[in-house]
């Protein structure tokens, strides 16, 4: 076993010896001076787990998502030196815990936590201006195509993960109540917004992500809610910046 | 393998010889606003290496304004592996858009098998080490079309298999591949105190003609399993005057250099940390007087 190797095995496992050869300045065993490096390890990615995860540590309650922390450092350790996407498994990680199943949501509300992390280091794009749109007559618009912001991200669940997230972030917040939500993150200038969307909203999104006109995306949006009004949703991603172009049906 | 033994007259990087500070968000604002005797900043690289959004909006508009020095926390310049293609691609990005005033890593690895650790862990310095870290370093320096600094470490144990004293082994590494030094006089301190030897012998046995840079920093006190003190290098708290006295000693004998406050968790307010590089650039006019 290679040096480097063996102290990795150590590092994640303080129940393995320390590395033979390794001293103090007297020659002797190093002993718990190793246990600096196993600390460092676990404190830095435990530190970066709270960082990235603030709802999810709230809800669980600082000991718990330590053990967490702990739990999931060692199953997947980081695989890439940029902090800002350690945690990209931790979602699943939630999913899979039995000892966390009557916490259902979890898993969903960090997938909300990572799409505003993953928003806010996404890539910079001018966004269309409002007039844009409005200088448009309505059949014109409707056989448009839409393009979005790289920092733009949809989410559904089948839990209000808005209202949880939004709930144990922001002071007076009120209570979450039972249901599924959709949310919608823009980034109006360099802080991701999370917002819940009107029924049919996220199809119509999905619908237009997928390279659909508006016309076909608001007839996907109506057959799932009838009441479905294109102008919620439109302004949302216009207030929200993001929008980065109007393709003409024609144009290739 | 580069074997250029004269020493290159090249000015090892474009910092100022004047207190810098590693650079926090939340300092944003007053940095501009206040920077008091803050001449540069030091972002470690790995945070600025996101697509876009606010952090690097911010460092675009710093860079107008400060010197930049761009620290990897990441490469892994010690690892047995090959370096990681996809950060160095990532890196040459961030230099070749920010063209920072200069560019440094450490004398360490952190990534084993496709597996980054988040820490600087250390290694032992024999001639296999050796040629490893220079072929890493000349891969670093071809790619980037740039010189580097390489930073001492801080030591909390020693390798039975170690040939080379850190000094000589440090010195070895700038004349097979020219880079320059980064001197951590904190991590010095840390190491001396943690491994029983004088910080004032490493100092003299250090080629400070190849120093690009000198960092001070903060540490924490602990004990080992004989009660002997072990000194962490935390970057959570103020530099002690120990430290003051060694980068003070240093300066003396090298002139005037960048020297950089690191203060990386528990971050203070920018006051204490504006006060903290205040007493750096007092140091470097206290040297240039004594010269």
């Amino acid at each position: 076993m290679s040096r480097q190797q063996e102290f990795t095995r150590a590092i994640l496992n303080a129940q393995l010896p320390v590395p033979e050869g390794l001293l103090d300045g007297e020659m002797r065993a190093a002993g718990r001076r190793f246990s600096v490096y196993r600390n460092n390890v676990a404190v830095s990615l435990t530190e970066a787990l709270h960082q990235g995860f603030p709802v999810i540590a709230r809800l669980l309650g600082k000991e718990n998502m330590d053990g967490l922390a702990g739990l999931y450092l060692r199953a997947h350790p980081p695989k890439s030196p940029l902090m800002m996407q350690y945690g990209e498994s931790f979602p699943a990680f939630l999913d899979g815990m039995e000892q966390l199943a009557h916490l259902g949501y979890l898993g969903d509300v960090a997938r909300l936590e990572l799409a505003l992390r993953r928003s806010y280091h996404a890539a910079d794009a001018a966004p269309i201006d409002a007039e844009q749109l409005a200088a448009l007559p309505p059949e014109a618009l409707m056989s448009c195509r839409l393009r979005f912001a790289p920092a733009m991200a949809l989410l559904r669940a089948p839990w209000p993960i808005y209202s949880i997230w939004r709930y144990n972030s922001l002071d007076g917040a009120p209570k979450p109540q039972a249901g599924a939500e959709d949310v919608l993150i823009t980034r109006p200038d360099y802080d991701p917004q999370p917002q819940p969307l009107p029924p049919g909203a996220a199809s119509w999104i999905t619908a237009l992500q997928a390279g659909e006109t508006l016309a076909t995306a608001t007839d996907i949006a109506y057959a799932e809610a009838p009441d479905f009004d294109l102008s919620a949703p439109l302004a949302l991603l216009i207030n929200g910046a993001a929008l980065t172009d109007v393709l003409p049906k024609e144009r290739p | 393998m580069s074997a250029s033994t004269t020493p290159t007259p090249l000015r090892l990087n474009q910092l100022p010889n004047a207190a810098g500070v590693g650079y926090k968000p939340q300092h944003f604002q007053q940095i501009l606003d206040a920077p008091g005797p803050v001449q540069w900043l030091e972002i470690h690289a790995e945070n600025y290496m996101g697509d876009g959004g606010r952090p690097l909006a911010q460092l675009r508009h710093l860079a107008e304004r400060f010197a930049i020095s761009v620290h990897g926390v990441g490469l892994s310049i010690g690892g047995e592996s090959p370096l990681d293609a996809d950060h160095l691609a990532r890196l040459k990005q961030l230099l070749s858009w920010l063209n920072p005033a200069s560019f440094s890593e450490h004398l360490a690895w952190s990534t084993h098998d496709s597996h980054f650790y988040n820490d600087l862990l250390p290694l032992p310095y024999t001639d296999a080490t050796l040629a490893r870290v220079c072929d890493h370093i000349n891969q670093v320096q071809d790619l980037l079309g740039r010189r580097m600094l390489l930073e001492n470490p801080s030591s909390y144990l020693a390798f039975a298999e170690s040939t080379w004293e850190e000094p000589a082994f440090l010195h070895e590494i700038a004349r097979r591949t020219g880079c320059g030094l980064l001197l951590d006089v904190n991590n010095v301190f840390v190491s001396a105190t943690n491994l029983g030897y004088r910080p004032q012998d490493y100092i003299a046995a250090y080629p400070l003609d190849l120093v690009g840079e000198i960092h001070v920093g903060g540490h924490d006190e602990d004990e080992d399993d004989h009660g002997k003190p072990l000194l962490i290098d935390s970057h959570g708290a103020e530099v002690v005057d120990p430290v003051w006295a060694l980068l003070r000693d240093t300066l003396t004998r090298s002139g005037a250099r960048p020297v950089l406050v690191e203060w990386d968790t528990d971050v203070p307010d920018w006051p204490v940390l504006a006060a903290e590089a205040a007493r750096a650039a007092a140091a470097l006019t206290q040297a240039r007087e004594a010269a």
